[in-house]
């Protein structure tokens, strides 16, 4: 049970003083039941090329594109009410800050609840049964008391597992997690992406990984793609990555430091105006 | 326990601002060129009764005794006898206070009803025709004087219309008929089943309480919207709105779900105005209200209704302000 996503020539823009900005400039991905990573520094059209699968793009945001399908759902004409049904139900979005991820006057239970409910049919008693069971999915220990605790009473890794929870309650097909983990601490970053990796795998989803961490992204992932200014400028298998052409990914890659192979220095990320073209 | 303590610390304010209320009150009660004594005793008093009074009144003494004899007054209740009407002021007030709550709060009902909605809806469709309808709406109640806006309606509906019965609370044959409970007219006919005078107290009610509610309206309309555009761009709205939510359900559960408590400060800060500010309409529409009582006690510089009126109307800003803080306290999770 998985969905195809195909992606051909997704173009976004955004209008500025100076005429339209094109931030993703022809991107094209096709997935399946598998896991992709998209890495690639800040700004560089990873967020807004993962979320035009739902169509969850800013409203100043133009988009064009020669195919976007989900399924065979075709997504550029799709109105609100076919998106809804892809929307939680079929593919769910985890977004990087569960701080303002959540919302902050609704109970954790209550949110995840509700995501049950807006995909299957059920009485609030059931939803919020559904829900503490998510919990405990997400290994929350005392899922029940958690269940009653609101986002700011919940810790960083604590408040992402609920948002994960929140996102599996309708069974989607398809996870896309932007930076899951960017805005944790250190020791549960590992935790959290395991815990998604775990249930991805088990419940047989594709997932979309987006990271500016390239080898912790090949590490959870069958393939990565990465990106610059707007474009793909490689793709390749996770098993791949050292024969890595392009001299972003490699530069990306030098860039980490390694316990392994420790340099006295860590180099520069090098930029180069032709990347562009 | 927490909680408990939570809720004391947002009373903690109330003596401070008490005190001062009544400080300037006092204050006021000195410094105007009004003499007390000869308010009571008149011009043409003989000079030994008016330094009697005096010195029955306690306006021989020091000024520090002389507050003090005014705030033991004060905490027993006693706000001194209104020349004009020769009734004790809290009887008084107690009499035209009902007339104006009742006022306010179908005002304030009305301007809930239309100025929530309105800002939230605006704010849904931010820089529409409908958000700029609902802007040079909301700017017009702020403009239009009210009493400018009293005298058209009844112009129109009165006048010309003939659609709303005149000023006042009722008409002249259901004059005593419905007997004193609240002093709220139609509560009180609807409390003794007179629904003839019910609905001719609504029927009364209605203009003044249209212009009332107008005059909140813009307040309640922008601040709505504000909040709303504010809560709308919330990392939450997206989640909301990738689970695949209605849009009425994210509009109305998790954007105006986190500004609701927010609002209740606005909506208590609205509801003294009414409160204290019907003063125009009131007289405009001869509503028996404070702020007819007012206005007529500061017309006859009758000095203690006016002070005692004052007062009254300070404690209204206090007393809702604790309220909406306690509100804060007790319904936001961020704060508990
Ligand atoms: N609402 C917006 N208005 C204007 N520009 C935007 C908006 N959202 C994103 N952008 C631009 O699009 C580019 C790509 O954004 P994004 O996909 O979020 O990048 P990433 O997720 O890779 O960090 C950014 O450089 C940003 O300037
Ligand atoms: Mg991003």
């Amino acid at each position: 049970m998985s969905a195809r996503v195909e992606m051909r020539g997704l173009r976004v823009s955004f209008p500025s003083p100076r005429g339209p900005v094109e931030v993703v400039r022809g991107v094209s991905l096709d997935l399946g039941a598998e896991k992709l990573g998209i890495v690639g520094e800040s700004g560089s059209g990873k967020s807004l090329t993962a979320r035009a699968i739902l169509k969850l793009l800013p409203a100043a945001a133009h988009i064009r594109a020669e195919r976007l399908r989900f399924d065979d759902i075709d997504v550029l004409t799709a109105g609100e009410r076919q998106m809804r049904a892809i929307r939680g139900r079929r593919a769910g979005l985890i977004l990087q800050d569960p701080k303002y991820a959540l919302n902050p006057v609704m109970t954790a239970g209550a949110q995840i609840a509700e995501a049950w409910r807006a995909h299957h049919r059920g009485r609030r008693r059931q939803a919020m049964e559904a829900a503490v069971e998510l919990l405990a999915q997400v290994r929350i220990r005392d899922p029940a008391r958690v269940a009653g605790l609101y986002p700011h009473e919940l810790s960083g890794g604590m408040g992402q597992r609920v948002m994960i929870a929140m996102m599996l309650a309708p069974d989607p097909e398809l996870l896309i997690a932007d930076e899951p983990t960017s805005a944790l601490d250190a020791t549960v970053q590992a935790e959290i992406l395991r815990l998604i990796d775990d249930l991805v795998s088990r419940r047989g989803m594709g997932l979309i990984l987006i990271s500016h961490d390239l080898p912790l992204v090949s590490h959870f992932c069958d393939r990565v793609m990465v990106m610059y200014a707007g474009r793909v400028v490689e793709e390749l298998r996770a098993a791949d990555l050292a024969a890595a052409r392009h001299p972003y990914t490699r530069g990306l890659l030098d860039c980490m430091p390694s316990l392994l192979h420790p340099k006295p220095r860590l180099p520069v990320l090098a930029r180069d105006a032709a990347w562009n073209e | 326990m927490r909680r408990l303590r939570t809720l004391a610390a947002g009373a903690a304010s109330v003596p401070i601002t008490l005190f001062g209320l009544v400080l300037i009150t006092f204050v006021i009660g000195r410094i105007v060129p009004i003499d007390p004594v000869i308010a009571i005793v008149g011009d043409h008093a003989p000079p030994d009764v008016i330094a009697h009074v005096r010195a029955e009144l306690g306006l021989d003494k020091p000024l520090p005794v002389q507050f003090l004899i005014y705030v033991d007054r004060l905490l027993h209740g006693n706000l001194g006898r209104s020349v004009m009407t020769t009734h004790p002021v809290t009887t008084d007030i107690a009499h035209y206070f009902p007339a104006t709550i009742e006022l306010a709060t179908a005002a304030i009902l009305i301007a809930l009803a239309v100025g929530i909605p309105l800002g939230v809806f605006a704010a849904a469709r931010q820089g529409s025709r409908f958000d700029h309808v609902v802007r040079v709406l909301s700017i017009g109640g702020q403009s239009v004087p009210v009493f400018v806006l009293g005298l058209i309606f009844l112009l129109v509906f009165y006048v010309k219309l003939g659609i709303a019965p005149g000023t006042g609370q009722q008409s002249v044959i259901y004059e005593g008929m419905v007997p004193y409970v609240t002093g709220m007219h139609v509560v009180d006919a609807a409390l003794s089943g007179q629904w003839d005078a019910f609905e001719d107290g609504l029927a009364h009610l209605a203009l003044p309480a249209l212009v009332l509610a107008y005059y909140s309206l813009g307040y309640i309309t922008r601040m709505t919207r504000a909040y709303m555009i504010d809560a709308l761009r919330g990392e939450y709205i997206v989640t909301a709105r990738a689970k695949g939510l209605s849009a009425r359900r994210i509009l109305w559960r998790h954007a105006f779900g986190n500004i609701a408590v927010g609002l209740i400060t606005v909506i208590a800060l609205a509801y003294a105005n009414l409160l204290s500010g019907a003063v125009l309409t009131e007289t405009v529409f001869s509503w028996p209200g404070l702020g007819l009582y007012l206005t007529v006690s500061l017309l006859n510089a009758d000095m203690n209704a006016v002070l005692g009126a004052t007062l009254v109307v300070g404690l209204v800003y206090i007393g809702l302000n604790l309220l909406a803080d306690l509100a804060y306290r007790l319904f936001d999770p961020r704060v508990r």
